[in-house]
């Protein structure tokens, strides 16, 4: 399966990159463009060639590793990415970091002490999270912090490799904010996936057996609560991926984001062909992985 | 419990019921006056607006929320109340029109893949897992760069990356009620697929359909917010909370006012949407119950 839709989803992103209005030849050349000028960049870009051949060009490009070129810079597309996915990657990872420590006792106390004062609390800051938007939140974080306490986020990027404090810095605020909103869906999910398995059976055996309340809580029920939570969470990846696009551009960070948005609005081909086909094999090959975790977390599940 | 496989009455409760029985959650109240409270400032935007939306007004730029301009005014002197006001009715106009074309096409592929099966389905499965495999901003960011950036096109492309949620909704409930008995009764009396589909099972179909329309509704809401943030959505000088809050970061210090309200609004929106979308469910089908 997994072959099949990432050759739909590349000829997708190329079909799609033809039918973008307004040439990039044009661009370069400005009014200094004459039928020859042009003639030679169609040329050495490549796009003088049918669309089919074009397309095979690319394709067998990206299968050895080769994404193109950037038609602006003549930078090679594929290492960029590479990069440049290293500093989204690191953004992601300590945004679910964040996540999973709000969410995950949260969601089991809220589950545990169901309909009480912090019950209610804890649906409430689950729903803000869900509802309130990457931009919004990251907007009105850096007015309070700027208002309240003078502090602006730094601006220029330093990486982890440089300075690993500086770095842990600049990512920590974005990773609230993707974290946070992160954090309701799985907090909601948590808390209604224990309640179904807390009033099942084996659950009140565990305890007869009178096995300690966290061995009850840990090992058996939040184990077997897992499975949803775990669909959840890689569902969440590709909205997390989306949601650094936007939070990426707001803290200035160099990620895979702010690189696609950049090829967007400079009409860069090589630079969003390759960028979207990245990110959605990433996803695909990340729910294929959650696929493969199920039947670690419940051994009841196999694939044939 | 026996094996035998349950009907599970999947129809929409009649109108009167399902209203009273929303009206009797708190929180369904709420997400439902929320809502409300958005729609009425969409419809009477022009009674309620004080000033043009474009007007600009140089003597008057940053001005702090006063009696003459309740929320302040931006960088341009224009009144935000009013452009918040407006923006109301861009928001809710490009969600329910990107939703009924998600709907609309979702819905006919979904109990098309449900009903027919075979080749069909897994053509139209996979169409949809396509669609599926981009993160949904990004799809909707790709598709308005090929078509230009317009009010329509951010329909457009908003509507587009939604299908494929209503196609798996639909397919799932239909698939759900097709193996029971009174679909197979339907049939020994000799009554046509088109009947079938649209008189018997469509109706069993609508209950998951309409939460997932009140949800896609927000994540609609959200999703242009987010494109005319970037400068991919609606474009200056119409009003949209999303580019207002763009605008604003500039003059964040100056005038916190342009971040302020804005911000509020959008989250108000989605947060009375996401509500009453929980509601909905709850008052659907309480199995599922948060």
């Amino acid at each position: 399966m997994l072959i099949p839709i990432l050759l739909g989803i590349s000829i997708a992103i190329f079909l799609i990159m033809q039918l973008i209005p307004g040439d990039v030849v044009s661009g370069i050349l400005g009014i200094e463009e004459t039928p020859e000028l042009r003639a030679m960049w169609e040329k050495k870009l490549g796009i003088d060639k049918p669309l089919v051949t074009q397309y095979f060009n690319w394709i067998s490009g990206v299968v050895r590793g080769d994404f193109g070129e950037s038609f602006r810079t003549g930078a090679k597309v594929f290492p960029e990415i590479l990069w440049r996915f290293s500093i989204s990657a690191e953004l992601a990872i300590l945004a679910c970091i964040v996540a999973w420590i709000i969410a995950f006792p949260l969601g089991i106390l809220s589950a545990l002490k169901r309909n009480s004062f912090i019950d209610r609390i804890v649906r409430v800051a689950a729903l803000l999270g869900v509802s309130v938007p990457g931009f919004a939140f990251a907007t009105l974080l850096i007015l309070f912090l700027a208002l309240v306490f003078g502090y602006y986020p730094p601006i220029k990027y330093v990486s982890l490799m440089q300075n690993p404090l500086k770095n842990l810095e600049i990512m920590i605020l974005p990773a609230i904010v993707l974290g946070s909103s992160m954090a309701g869906s799985v907090m909601r999910m948590t808390r209604s996936s224990m309640l179904e398995v807390l009033r099942q059976d084996f659950i009140k055996a565990v305890r007869a057996k009178g096995a300690p309340e966290r061995i009850t809580i840990m090992r058996h029920a939040f184990r077997n609560a897992s499975i949803p939570i775990v669909t959840l969470v890689g569902m969440q990846i590709g909205i997390l991926m989306g949601g650094t696009v936007v939070i990426e551009q707001i803290f200035s960070i160099p990620g895979l984001g702010q690189y696609l948005l950049t090829g967007i609005f400079q009409r860069d081909f090589p630079i969003v062909q390759g960028t979207v086909l990245f990110m959605a094999t990433i996803y695909v090959i990340i729910n294929l992985l959650v696929d493969i975790l199920y039947t670690y977390i419940d051994p009841r599940i196999t694939y044939s | 419990m026996s094996d035998k496989k349950t009907y599970v009455d999947r129809r929409l409760p009649t109108g009167d019921s399902l209203l009273k029985q929303l009206w009797q959650d708190p929180l369904g109240r709420a997400g439902f006056l929320g809502i409300l409270f958005i729609l009425l400032l969409a419809l009477f935007a022009p009674i309620i607006a004080r000033y043009d939306v474009a007007q600009i007004n140089s003597k008057a730029r940053l001005a702090a929320p006063s009696g003459t301009y309740w929320f302040g005014t931006d960088n341009f002197g224009r009144d935000i109340f009013s452009r918040i006001v407006y923006g109301a009715q861009v928001s809710l106009l490009v969600g329910v029109v990107s939703v009924s074309i998600a709907a609309g096409i979702g819905y006919l592929f979904g109990l098309a893949a449900g009903f027919f099966e075979g080749k069909v389905e897994s053509t139209i499965m996979m169409l949809m897992d396509i669609i599926f495999a981009f993160p949904s901003i990004l799809l909707a960011l790709l598709i308005v760069a090929v078509l230009g950036t317009s009010i329509v096109n951010t329909m457009i492309a908003i509507g587009i990356v939604n299908i494929p949620v209503f196609a798996r909704t639909v397919r799932a409930s239909v698939k759900a009620v097709k193996g029971t008995d009174y679909i197979a009764n339907a049939r020994s009396v000799g009554l046509k697929n088109s009947v079938i589909l649209f008189r018997h099972i469509t109706p069993n179909s609508l209950a998951p359909f309409t939460v997932q329309a009140t949800l896609a509704l927000s994540s609609a809401i959200l999703t242009e917010a987010t494109m005319s943030f970037l400068g991919l959505g609606i474009q200056p000088p119409n009003p949209s909370w999303g580019s207002m809050l763009s605008e604003a970061r500039t003059y964040m210090e100056m005038a916190p006012w342009m971040v302020v309200f804005p911000a509020l609004f959008i989250i108000f929106t989605i947060l009375s949407f996401n509500i009453l979308g929980d509601a909905l469910r709850d008052a659907l089908d309480p199995k599922l119950k948060l």
